[in-house]
């Protein structure tokens, strides 16, 4: 209960970005094999806003986001989570720092197989050693549509209804800050719509804050802002944009 | 979190079950054994208990020093029978009666001497009239009179006698003919583990034993309120310095003793075999959850995105463990209660069946059974358990994510090698160094050995790709692409590899060294008995190692055609305060064994007289003895004679069959009470023909427990025991070679499930369901030979240590026995590759490419 509350009094200290990354670099390898897949980006996340970050393959959107994440540590620049510089943090001041503050959505879905739907959507309340909120958590179910589906094994699920129980377990524990690396990468159109309405249903109920990674114009055309990288630099920054304004800046980039 | 744990579980039986059966074997073998000894010694007590029921106190010949072991009413001196007399005068004695025992063979129909998986052979004499002191039942007939016998049911049954039949009776002189009287029972068991029982009034048994005038023992009952201290202490007033008293329940537990002490060696023995199942086992164990936790990279990469802690996944892995462990050690529990059962069945089947008491299921069986499997699991869990939390939560986004190498994963072959060159040196300083107590030695010896094989099996990693290629070479000539691609797989995950194959390699060490010691002992044997032997034959029990009566080889000597016999009596003495085995001679013997004089000739066993002794040259070193020094000598009747050293001699490194001090069979035979002869040896007219042959079995026609033996027929005999020996090890390590057998299958079944997609693409792109099979089939057969290869060079590398410490066998390289292992080996990994090989020959092609 009272770490809900913190969360909502961070949040609500709006102007102050729940994560903050300054000059951050990230080289992989070392000589001449080193690659650069970051080379200076400073980003600050609004709470409340939903982010999509764009830009072709190879830019350096998966290896920002996992930074800003803490599951990686930049080469140079530093990372601000929710207040807390995390440079300097051990494995499990990181681990409880995550646990409270971070959400997880992946294009792969990564569900454990052996749990059902609803024991996978608990699994970060139960590491956590707490227990869901039976009202929130029944709302939960009801916004992802899988009341009717929560002693389903992931095998028996089809690969939208997977990506609910993902998201669903990203927000079960009202992080600060929900990542999704191609949330709809693995999924056909419609279905991706459908994911896609419901992210964006999560920053309007619940205020959550979301940064995601996305190759499609109509998926971030839900972003409050759009960031475009390439070769490692954020390279554009605009506001909320329709589908085809962002085709076009997409088309402008790769022209250059 | 726990959870988690126990679902993936559930996910994955077949590997569960898989990794649960390492432990399972070991389990049983211990929970087996406690069940087997505990019930075994219960039984024992009944008989000695009941054997003893009705007696109050028991007078039996005191020896002059305590002997090395006092088995019961045989063994021990007798005493004059004139005693019963002056103890039946003792106001507090009630009843007492007399009685002898010794060995006794019953002859079967067939003329041959009934035996039973080396059973004693009991005969004893019996007082019908005193039944309080008699713990025989008639089950038919009636009690033996004079000339009589009564035999037990169990032999009755078996050979088909029945009263009234006649029946070859052999003790200490030629085989008597008596009819059966009756047939008894003891107790209410027909047979007390095998043993045959031939009961007879005293004077019959008096006079079949040798023992006129003597008794070996007598049974008191205690006049109505006298305790049996208070008739121990007033018997004791009449007693002679060579007999003594005890309580009736005193004298049940000295009796037992000795079986006690044998069973206890037996648990001992078969629990260190359970022992090494279950070190072996924690190999297969901790190989097993690293090739899962491998797998499962991504899920606890994920995990740890989702807050989980590295203690939570540490727990969940130790706590997985726990459950196999607890499970496995459950039904290994039972599985060795029905092994004890099945044992005992088996023992009743060949006619040892134990007083019925029922397994003895005691609570120690449990609890160290449970304790054992569940600790030896969780702690093969734990460095698994400690790679899992090194998972990195990024690699949950990762394609292809590995496990990342250990922080110490580069020093891990420095490691290896400090730790084996350790185990080493612990395993010399065990062997070596002189003045360690028993136990010492036995925990450096063991202690090193174990670090030397966790130090190999480290090293091993580094070992796998050469030694795949070597070994491996077969499969990828002959084997074809299947063949080769084998090879390489072997070769592709080195540390899977070398961990798999060190459980066998254990295994395989082990059997190893039993064959080199088995090999060394036989030919150092072989070779002494052509250096020494120089007789024609030579005579032995039906047993190879019991004795003959006296009378046996003076029947032979008269036999045609023997120029020259010799027999050699034993017992012990005591000298300078040891005992010591000591043996006799007759005069001829340096005729027929021909041992190095190192002082003195071969003349001396012919001139030692009556006081003369002649030593061997180990003992003279220790003692500081030589020709002329005086030797003052106890016996157990409590004789004391004084000799003197007339000469020396230089045993072969396979032992002679001479003591450390031989003296005159004459003086002997005036010291020695019943002296019987361990061997007797021959020389014949014309050496060994057919016609000496039969000459002197038909001499010894009477005497059925006696064996002609030519040297060959001699040194076969003693080979052949000694393979006994040999085949029971083997038996008792082929549990941890099968052990290690679970344990390819395990790595085999996951690598299959780990290289689905891989199966896949090669079935798509035309590899038939046969080459998948042979592939693995081949993979499995390279990873099982390095095992070999590891186990065997270990095998014999610590055989020649433990050779070269013992002074009596030298070291012979077991080529067949070694080839035979390589052949096992090969069979093995083609066993242990039929499930997995099976299952990825199954795998549907389409399913396989789709899998993730
Ligand atoms: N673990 C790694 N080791 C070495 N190089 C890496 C590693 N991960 C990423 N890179 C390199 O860093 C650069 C940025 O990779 P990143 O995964 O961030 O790109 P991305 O924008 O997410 O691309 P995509 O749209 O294909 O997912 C690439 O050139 C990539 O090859
Ligand atoms: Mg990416």
């Amino acid at each position: 209960m009272t770490e809900v509350v913190t969360v909502e009094r961070e949040r609500a200290g709006a102007g102050d970005p729940v994560v903050d990354a300054r000059d951050v670099t990230r080289r992989y390898g070392a000589g001449d094999t080193a690659v650069d897949a970051l080379r200076g980006v400073s980003l600050g996340v609004d709470p409340g806003q939903l982010i999509a970050v764009m830009g072709p393959s190879g830019s350096g959107k998966s290896t920002l986001m996992h930074i800003m994440a803490g599951l990686d540590k930049p080469t140079s620049g530093e990372v601000t989570i929710a207040g807390t510089s995390i440079g300097t943090l051990s494995d499990t001041e990181l681990t409880k720092l995550r646990r409270r503050h971070i959400g997880f959505v992946f294009q792969f879905f990564n569900l454990l197989p052996m749990l059902t739907a609803e024991e996978n959507i608990e699994l970060p309340l139960s590491l956590a050693g707490r227990k869901a909120e039976g009202a929130f958590f029944e709302d939960l179910l009801e916004r992802v549509g899988l009341a009717d589906r929560r002693t389903h094994r992931p095998a028996e699920l089809s690969g939208g209804q997977q990506q609910r129980v993902a998201i669903a377990r990203a927000l079960v524990s009202r992080p600060t800050v929900v990542f999704a690396d191609e949330p709809t990468g693995n999924l056909d159109s419609r279905t991706s719509g459908e994911i896609l309405e419901l992210m964006r249903d999560a920053v309007e109920t619940y205020g959550q804050t979301t940064v995601m990674v996305t190759h499609d114009a109509r998926a971030a055309s839900i972003a409050d802002r759009i960031l475009f990288l390439a070769d490692g630099l954020i390279v554009r920054d605009i506001g909320r944009s329709d589908a085809s304004e962002i085709l076009a800046a997409m088309n402008e980039l790769s022209d250059r | 979190m726990i959870r988690v744990a126990l679902k993936g579980l559930a996910g994955r039986k077949l590997r569960t079950l898989l990794t649960a059966l390492a432990i399972v074997l070991g389990v049983a073998m211990v929970s087996g054994t406690y069940v087997l000894t505990d019930t075994i010694q219960k039984a024992f007590d009944a008989i000695f208990t009941e054997s003893y029921r009705g007696t109050s106190a028991v007078v039996t010949g005191r020896t002059a020093f305590s002997a090395g072991e006092q088995n019961g009413e045989i063994g021990a001196v007798s005493f004059p029978e004139t005693l019963l007399a002056r103890v039946r005068t003792r106001p507090t004695v009630d009843a007492a009666i007399g009685g002898v025992a010794d060995e006794t063979q019953l002859l079967g129909r067939d003329g041959e001497v009934i035996t039973s998986g080396g059973a004693p052979n009991l005969g004893f004499s019996v007082d019908p009239t005193q039944p309080r002191f008699n713990a025989l039942t008639l089950t038919s007939g009636g009690w033996p009179r004079a000339g009589e016998v009564a035999i037990d049911e169990a032999t009755a049954d078996e050979q088909d006698y029945a009263v009234g039949d006649t029946i070859g009776v052999f003790a200490a002189g030629p085989v008597e003919r008596m009819r059966i009287s009756g047939i008894v029972r003891f107790g209410a068991v027909s047979s007390i583990g095998g043993a045959t029982l031939a009961a007879f009034d005293l004077p019959t048994a008096q006079k079949l034993f040798g023992k006129e005038g003597q008794l070996d023992q007598i049974r008191i009952a205690a006049r109505e309120d006298v305790s049996p201290a208070e008739l121990v202490a007033d018997v004791r007033k009449v007693l002679p310095p060579t007999a003594q008293v005890r309580t009736g329940s005193s004298q049940a537990r000295t009796e037992a003793q000795g079986t006690s002490e044998f069973i206890g060696f037996l648990q001992k023995f078969l629990l260190a075999f359970g022992g090494i199942a279950l070190f072996v086992g924690s190999f297969v164990i901790a190989n097993t959850l690293s090739i899962t936790i491998a797998q499962r990279t991504r899920e606890f990469a994920t995990i740890r995105t989702l807050g989980g802690s590295r203690r939570q996944i540490l727990w969940s892995v130790v706590l997985e463990a726990l459950v196999i462990g607890v499970l496995a050690s459950l039904v290994g529990l039972f599985l060795g209660l029905a092994l004890a059962k099945g044992l005992n069945a088996v023992f009743v089947h060949f006619g040892i069946d134990l007083p019925n008491t029922g397994l003895v299921f005691a609570t120690r069986t449990i609890v160290v059974s449970l304790l054992v499997g569940i600790g030896v699991t969780v702690l093969a869990s734990l460095r698994p358990a400690l790679r899992a939390t090194r998972v990195a939560p990024i690699s949950a986004v990762r394609e292809g994510a590995t496990l990342p190498p250990g922080r110490l994963a580069r020093l891990r072959p420095v490691g290896a090698l400090l730790l084996a060159g350790g185990g080493l040196a612990a395993l010399l300083f065990g062997l070596f160094r002189d003045g360690l107590g028993t136990e010492l030695v036995l925990l450096a010896m063991g202690g090193g050995a174990l670090l030397v094989f966790f130090g190999v099996a480290l090293f091993a990693a580094k070992l796998v790709r050469p030694l795949a290629g070597t070994l491996g070479w077969p499969s990828s000539r002959f084997g074809g692409v299947a063949g080769r691609l084998a090879r390489d797989n072997a070769r592709r995950n080195p540390a899977r590899t070398a961990s798999t194959a060190a459980a066998l390699m254990i295994g395989l060490a082990l059997v190893t060294l039993v064959a080199v010691l088995g090999q060394g002992i036989r030919s150092t044997f072989t070779d002494s008995v052509e250096a020494l032997f120089v007789a024609d034959y030579a005579l032995t029990a039906q047993n190879n190692f019991g004795s003959l009566p006296v009378a046996v080889g003076e029947a032979a000597a008269k036999s045609p055609g023997v120029e020259a016999a010799a027999g050699v009596r034993s017992g012990e003495a005591r000298v300078a305060g040891k005992t010591e085995w000591i043996t006799a001679v007759d005069p001829d013997i340096a005729q027929l064994i021909d041992v190095e004089w190192a002082e003195g000739s071969a003349a001396v066993p012919a001139q030692l007289g009556r006081d003369g002794v002649f030593l061997d040259e180990d003992y003279a070193t220790k003692r500081r003895l030589s020709i002329g020094s005086p030797l003052k000598l106890l016996t157990p009747t409590g004789r004391r004679l004084q000799l003197k050293v007339e000469g020396v001699f230089d045993p072969p490194p396979g032992g002679s069959p001479f003591g450390a001090i031989t003296m005159s069979s004459t003086l002997f035979d005036a010291s020695y009470p019943q002296p019987k002869n361990q061997m007797t040896f021959l020389n014949t007219r014309g050496g060994v023909s057919e016609e000496n042959t039969r000459a002197l079995e038909a001499a010894l026609k009477p005497f059925p427990n006696a064996k002609v033996q030519t040297r060959q027929d001699f040194i076969d005999a003693q080979a052949e025991a000694l393979g006994q020996i040999l085949n029971i090890l083997y038996v008792l390590l082929a549990l941890s070679v099968v052990v290690s057998l679970f344990g390819i299958v395990n790595t085999l079944v996951l690598t299959v499930f780990e290289r689905t997609r891989e199966l896949g693409m090669l079935r798509a792109v035309g590899m038939t369901r046969r080459q998948v099979r042979r592939m693995i089939r081949h993979e499995s057969v390279v990873t099982a030979l390095i095992g070999a290869a590891l186990g065997i060079a270990l095998g014999v590398l610590f055989g020649a240590l433990l050779i070269a410490r013992v002074d009596f066998i030298e070291f012979a390289f077991p080529v067949f026995s070694v080839v035979l292992f390589t052949l096992a080996a090969i069979a093995a990994g083609i066993v242990a590759a039929i499930l997995p090989a099976r299952r990825a020959a199954r795998l549907n092609v389409l399913d396989a490419l789709q899998y993730e």
